[in-house]
C-alpha cells in the first residue's frame, strides 16, 4: 500500500504564467520518457525481479517517481493557473483546452495521451534494468532540453533538481544490475 | 505563513536526505556510515515532523496532529497550491 505525505518532494516555485513551457512540461507528465511511465514501469517490474536489493530498489524508486509526477503537474498547475481561454488557444493549447479545460490531463507535449506501450516488463531482470537505465537517461536529457526552454529561475531550479535524480536513480540501478549479474555467474556450473 | 513555510521547507530537507540514504542503503544494506546517517537524519525528521504538524495539521492521516474536530485532513493549502517565496 501506499500513504501520502501532504507535501512536494521538493518546492516548486513559478514566477510567472508561461503556457508555452507548461506544454513542453507535458513531456515528463505524459510522454514516453515521463515520470509517470517511471513510475508505472518500475511499480510493474518489482515483482519478477530475483533479488531482495532489485525489489527494495523498484519500489523505492518507483515510489519516488509518483512524487516527482507530483511536482511537474505541479509546475504545470501553476504555470497554465488563471490564463484565458483565448491565451491557451494563442499559445497552442487550444485543442486541450477544449478537452481538458485547464485539467493536468497525462498526455506528452504534443497532445497524444499516456499509454502503457511507453513501458515495458520481460520478466528478465537484466533487460527490465537495462531498459530502466536507459529511461533515466532519456529522461534526464528531457530534463536538460527542458532547461533551456525556460528563463524562469523556480523552474530551472525544480527541473534541475528532477534531473539530478535521474543521475541517482541510473547510478542505483546499475547497482543492483551487477549484483543479479554476479548472482547469475555464481549458479552457473560448469 | 513564513514561518510554516520554513517548517516545510526543513521537513523536505531532512525527508530529501533521507530518501537519498534510502536508496543507497538498497543496493548497499552493509554499509555502517550510511546506516548511521540514516537513523540520525530519520530522528531529526520525526521531530520537524511532529513540530508540524502540531502547529499547522497533518502531513499523513495517520500522522501526530492533534485530534481535532472538524476533520483536519482537507484543509488548504494543498502540496500543488503553495506559493514558496
Amino acid at each position: 500500500m501506499w500513504i501520502y505525505e501532504k507535501k512536494l518532494e521538493y518546492p516548486v516555485r513559478v514566477y510567472r504564467n508561461d503556457i508555452g513551457m507548461a506544454r513542453f512540461l507535458m513531456a515528463q507528465y505524459g510522454g514516453p520518457d515521463s515520470e509517470l511511465s517511471a513510475a508505472v514501469r518500475y511499480l510493474t517490474q518489482r515483482y519478477t525481479m530475483p533479488t531482495n536489493k532489485a525489489k527494495g530498489l523498484l519500489t523505492d524508486i518507483g515510489t519516488e517517481e509518483m512524487a516527482h509526477w507530483e511536482i511537474v503537474a505541479t509546475m504545470i498547475y501553476k504555470l497554465v493557473k488563471g490564463v484565458p481561454a483565448k491565451q491557451l488557444r494563442e499559445a497552442g493549447l487550444g485543442a486541450h483546452f477544449a478537452e481538458h479545460d485547464r485539467a493536468v490531463y497525462p498526455a506528452d507535449a504534443a497532445g497524444v495521451p499516456w499509454t502503457a506501450a511507453y513501458i515495458q516488463a520481460t520478466g528478465d531482470p537484466i533487460a527490465d534494468l537495462h531498459e530502466d537505465m536507459a529511461a533515466e537517461q532519456k529522461a534526464r536529457t528531457t530534463y536538460e532540453h527542458l532547461i533551456q526552454l525556460t528563463d524562469d529561475p523556480g523552474v530551472k531550479d525544480t527541473l534541475r533538481f528532477l534531473r539530478q535524480r535521474e543521475v541517482v536513480h541510473f547510478q542505483r540501478f546499475g547497482e543492483a544490475l551487477n549484483d543479479i549479474q554476479a548472482l547469475m555467474d555464481s549458479k552457473k556450473h560448469f | 505563513m513564513d514561518k510554516r513555510l520554513s517548517m516545510l521547507k526543513e521537513i523536505q530537507a531532512l525527508e530529501f536526505f533521507a530518501i537519498e540514504l534510502n536508496l543507497f542503503l538498497d543496493t548497499h544494506p552493509g554499509d555502517r556510515a550510511a546506516l548511521r546517517d540514516f537513523y540520525a537524519i530519520r530522528e531529526k525528521l520525526f521531530a520537524a515532523v511532529k513540530r508540524y504538524e502540531e502547529m499547522y495539521g497533518p502531513l499523513t492521516v495517520f500522522g501526530n496532529a492533534p485530534a481535532q474536530c472538524p476533520w483536519p485532513w482537507i484543509e488548504d493549502p494543498w502540496p500543488w497550491e503553495i506559493e514558496y517565496k
